[in-house]
């Protein structure tokens, strides 16, 4: 399962996507909105995504999880729109026969997660104040930026 | 040539829409597109360093060449999941 979704997430959809009889551990990871950034108060967050390149690139991550550790059971769901402090935007699952692939998969999954697929917050601060939230980190494995050719006026 | 161009978050604020349908000439690449656009908005110029770009759901380049019914979408640095 590789979903966009503006309904909430409980853990049970992506838990239940990756469950088996051969699998000794089923690790879950929570993205939870939280109430503040860097000390600044977040009244909520919105999120935004386009959801077939997104899913297509969820798709492509856990492709890369079953090349690196044989794993072929992970699903991933993100929640778009308005969401509360508290509340889930992001949840992982990674079905594996021992605890330490899953886990080690798991935070790939995450991680992968923040650089390639498209989605993007937009944090809403308690003074009624809206951004874009632009990451730090740059991307290491999409193509390199793109720069139109200086005007020479 | 027609190709739909998609613009989320800050482009689709800078521009004040989300998509529109754009008349290309035949030989047209990605950097038509935003050329195009850097006359309209001299301003959105400033975001190409760190935006990406895709053509049909996959990351390009603006040399990337494009063919009727591609769908072209601005990727500004994406920040899904969270801060941990």
């Amino acid at each position: 399962m590789y979903k966009i979704t503006t309904e909430v997430i409980t853990g049970a959809e992506v838990r239940e996507a990756v469950e088996g009889p051969d699998a000794g551990a089923v690790v879950l990871f929570f993205g939870t909105v939280r109430n503040n950034t860097d000390g600044r108060p977040v009244r909520c967050l919105e999120y935004e995504a386009y959801p077939p390149m997104a899913e297509k690139k969820m798709a492509e991550i856990a492709q890369e999880i079953s090349e690196k550790w044989g794993l072929d059971r992970v699903a991933m769901i993100h929640r778009v729109g308005k969401l509360e402090i508290g509340e889930v935007s992001v949840a992982v699952a990674v079905a594996s026969p021992h605890r330490k692939d899953g886990f080690e998969a798991c935070k790939y999954a995450m991680d992968r997660l923040k650089q390639i697929v498209p989605i993007w917050k937009r944090e809403i601060w308690a003074d009624g104040e809206a951004e874009w939230v632009k990451p730090d980190a740059v991307f290491f494995d999409a193509p390199k930026p793109h720069k139109i050719d200086p005007q020479t006026d | 040539m027609n190709v739909t161009v998609k613009y989320f978050a800050v482009c689709h604020e800078m521009l004040d829409r989300s998509e529109e349908e754009m008349d290309l000439p035949e030989g047209a690449t990605v950097k038509t597109i935003l050329k195009r656009l850097e006359e309209e908005w001299p301003e959105i110029a400033e975001f190409y360093e760190v935006m990406q770009m895709s053509v049909n759901w996959e990351y390009a380049t603006e040399n990337t060449e494009l063919t009727e019914g591609d769908e072209v979408a601005l990727i500004p640095p994406v920040t899904g999941g969270l801060d941990v």
